[in-house]
């Protein structure tokens, strides 16, 4: 079967509620068969975005294109689009089977078919032994699949999927995220999936759309939003748990790179350029916790008192007090609080960002 | 049946019982003799004959007065028992009564005439039931006119009741447009109009409309009902428009979303609402009265009423159809009913 073109790309797309603006500007491409994330804190508009591209909420600005045709004026069930719903949106008085059938009904499509296509969608989701029971009769996992069932039989152009799985517990998450990535697999179809958890986007995506307050903060792949993050919004958000952050000041360094002076505890060498930035202006310095080291090494050295400690067995995380930062340290460790201990920053994780949060690149 | 009994035998402490189980059962033995006990009454009362029906001091179950062939008389004479005097004991039929005196033969030896004081006998009664009084209703009036009438026009009312009301419920709750609210309160504001003070003007216009001396003259004015549309409303607002979103992205139209997701969705605020308007719709009088003229238009209650005339009332037949008019009512009440607790408790009105 001959795909249509999935591609999507929204060009200075603006929300209006009233006289609030929701979404501002926001302009991305995604190619056919990606699988996108949309990731950002509640309220950040990403919701709204998917529901515009679906056609469910009306473009005030700008244009939504998909296989490079306008669909801005275009009713939500012509744009050949699926959506999976936070709350599944089952219809509770149909059986499984109905709730599958009745997007193909409504196409007018015949009924051998449409028994050939749920059958075949079933199949896939291992839903065959409920087709006739109500989703009421059905568990969380298996009324999620019936939300996808439903997007899948009508092959879509793109899946959309608004936090699929939010309702569902941990462990649960973690199966269907798998089976989620299988399925983008198996199908090649583009997907967008919107979520406000940082670790579903890093697991699934392909490429992850960062929002905040209704405005792109960066779009890119999973690792490079966690090694290059453009500013300091997305430096914190993608990565768990958080980057550390440490407000300082631009020392008069005599290295190549910006010397920052901590507060207190004293000057840390990076390898940001210097350029365009006066002694003494505010900077912050990032770091992940899976980059400090422990001990001293001769350079950028901090010691701190050890506030709690948390043991997961095949890794610890020790949170430090003055400076206020949490490292990662690989294996069980016998720190307690209370005890100072010595940490060192490695020059090359250290990330910087200017007064405005933006991030200062590297000398090249 | 064994739920009811379980029902029936229910206590508050275990074994034995408590005051309250006394005070409980009692409250509600008397609240189910002041409602059902006219109802029972009504229901035997039906199956009295117009004798029973003025009898002195009147007895609950329908009985008459025992009545034998005795040679010579033409008519079944009534028995009666004596009680004093001379023939104490004996069983006597009454050829006449004068005065204080009744006149009475022995059915035995019908050729001596006995004289006996009215206080020094009792009637000889026996329980019969006059289904002839149903029977009859059938026989003489043009009861199954009636009751057609009636059926129909609480039938057809009542569908297109439903209708309307959950066609402007479903745009006033799940539509936004501008004057939503201001609609909502003005059909609202109605329900503060008595029925009485529009009694001309809608006349009037049935009229202009040629709708009087017809059924559909009863059903225009009444399908379209404030209080259906609040409840069904207040009902669909509990529908997540999520499910609505759903279908249109499953390519439904909005007619179809109506009648495939919001209808069936909604039947239990439908089942309390259509119960309401049967109701309504099977017992009004007053707008039938205006509008229907012609004997033949007549609905139940103005047939019942014809027979309150203003010089005799045919009681026995008035009762047995009282009972007929009751029974389409109560059956689908009992129906109904889990639907409507169900619904009313839902939808959060009473």
């Amino acid at each position: 079967m001959s795909r249509m073109n999935g591609s999507l790309s929204l060009e200075g797309l603006v929300k209006r509620f009233g006289g609030t603006q929701v979404v501002h500007g926001v302009s991305f491409d995604v190619a056919d068969g990606e699988f996108v994330v949309f990731v950002g804190p509640s309220g950040c508009g990403k919701s709204t975005l998917l529901r515009m591209i679906c056609g469910l909420e009306t473009v005030s600005e700008g244009e939504v294109r998909i296989g490079g045709e306008r669909v801005n004026d275009l009713p939500a069930a012509r744009r050949g689009l699926a959506l999976v719903f936070q709350s599944y949106a089952l219809y509770p008085h149909m059986t499984v089977y109905q709730n599958m059938a009745f997007g193909l009904e409504n196409l007018g499509m015949p009924k051998a078919e449409i028994a050939q296509r749920v059958g075949e969608a079933a199949r896939m989701l291992r839903l065959d032994e409920y087709l006739q029971r109500k989703p009421t009769a059905l568990s969380g996992g298996q009324r999620q699949r019936v939300a996808i069932g439903r997007a899948i039989v009508r092959e879509p152009r793109i899946f959309l999927f608004d936090e699929p799985l939010s309702n569902l517990d941990a462990e649960l998450r973690v199966g269907m995220r798998t089976e989620l990535a299988d399925l983008h697999r198996r199908l090649g179809t583009t997907m967008i999936y919107v979520t406000h958890d940082q670790v579903e986007a890093m697991t699934m995506a392909d490429k992850i759309v960062v929002l905040r307050a209704g405005r792109v903060e960066q779009v890119g792949p999973p690792l490079e939003l966690y090694n290059h993050p453009c500013n300091r919004f997305v430096a914190g958000f993608i990565g768990s748990p958080q980057m550390n952050f440490l407000e300082g000041r631009v020392a008069a360094g005599d290295g190549p790179g910006l010397a920052v002076e901590i507060p207190g505890f004293g000057v840390l060498r990076t390898n940001a350029a210097a350029h365009g930035l006066a002694p003494g202006g505010a900077v912050s310095i990032g770091i992940r916790p899976e980059h400090v080291r422990a001990g001293h090494e001769g350079d950028n050295d901090l010691t701190g008192a050890v506030a709690g400690v948390e043991q997961l067995g095949g890794l610890s995380y020790v949170r430090l007090a003055d400076p206020n930062i949490t490292i990662q340290i690989p294996g069980q460790t016998r720190l307690a609080a209370g005890e100072a201990t010595p940490v060192h920053f490695p020059i090359d994780a250290l990330h910087v960002f200017d007064a405005d949060g933006m991030t200062v690149p590297a000398i090249s | 049946m064994a739920s009811l009994g379980r029902l029936l035998t229910a206590t508050r402490g275990r074994g034995k019982l408590d005051w309250t189980d006394w005070a409980s059962y009692l409250y509600l033995g008397l609240g189910t003799l002041l409602m059902l006990g006219p109802v029972l009454w009504l229901a035997l009362s039906s199956l009295k004959s117009p004798s029973g029906l003025i009898e002195f001091p009147p007895t609950l179950l329908p009985q008459e007065q025992v009545r034998a062939a005795v040679p010579n008389y033409p008519n079944p004479l009534p028995l009666y028992r004596i009680t004093k005097g001379d023939h104490a004991g004996q069983t006597l039929a009454e050829v006449r009564k004068i005065g204080l005196q009744a006149t009475m033969v022995d059915p035995a030896a019908p050729e001596t005439l006995i004289r006996v004081p009215i206080d020094d006998r009792s009637k000889i009664m026996r329980l019969h039931a006059a289904w002839d009084n149903y029977t009859d209703l059938l026989k003489k009036f043009d009861f199954g006119r009636y009751l057609w009438n009636s059926v129909f026009i609480t039938t057809v009312a009542t569908i297109i009741t439903l209708l309307l009301n959950s066609m402007a419920a479903f745009a006033l709750s799940k539509y936004k447009f501008a004057g939503r609210e201001p609609v909502f309160l003005m059909m609202l504001a109605t329900l503060m109009i008595p029925p009485t003070i529009i009694l001309v003007p809608n006349y009037l216009i049935a009229a202009v409309l040629g709708l009087t001396d017809n059924p559909w003259g009863v059903i225009w004015p009444a399908v379209a009902t404030p209080t259906g549309v609040f409840l069904l409303r207040q009902y669909m607002l509990t529908l997540p428009d999520d499910l609505l979103e759903a279908a249109r992205m499953d390519n439904a139209s909005e007619w179809r979303i109506y009648w495939r997701i919001v209808l069936p969705l909604s039947k239990p605020a439908l089942a309390v609402l259509a119960i309401f308007s049967v109701m309504w719709r099977w017992n009004e009088f007053l707008w039938p009265m205006v509008v229907l003229g012609r004997n033949e238009t007549f609905t139940l209650p103005l047939a019942l009423n014809s027979f309150q005339g203003e010089l005799t009332t045919q009681w026995n037949y008035l009762l047995a159809m009282t009972v007929v008019t009751l029974v389409p009512v109560t059956v689908i009440f009992a129906l109904l009913q889990r639907h409507i607790t169900q619904g009313i408790a839902s939808a959060g009105v009473k």
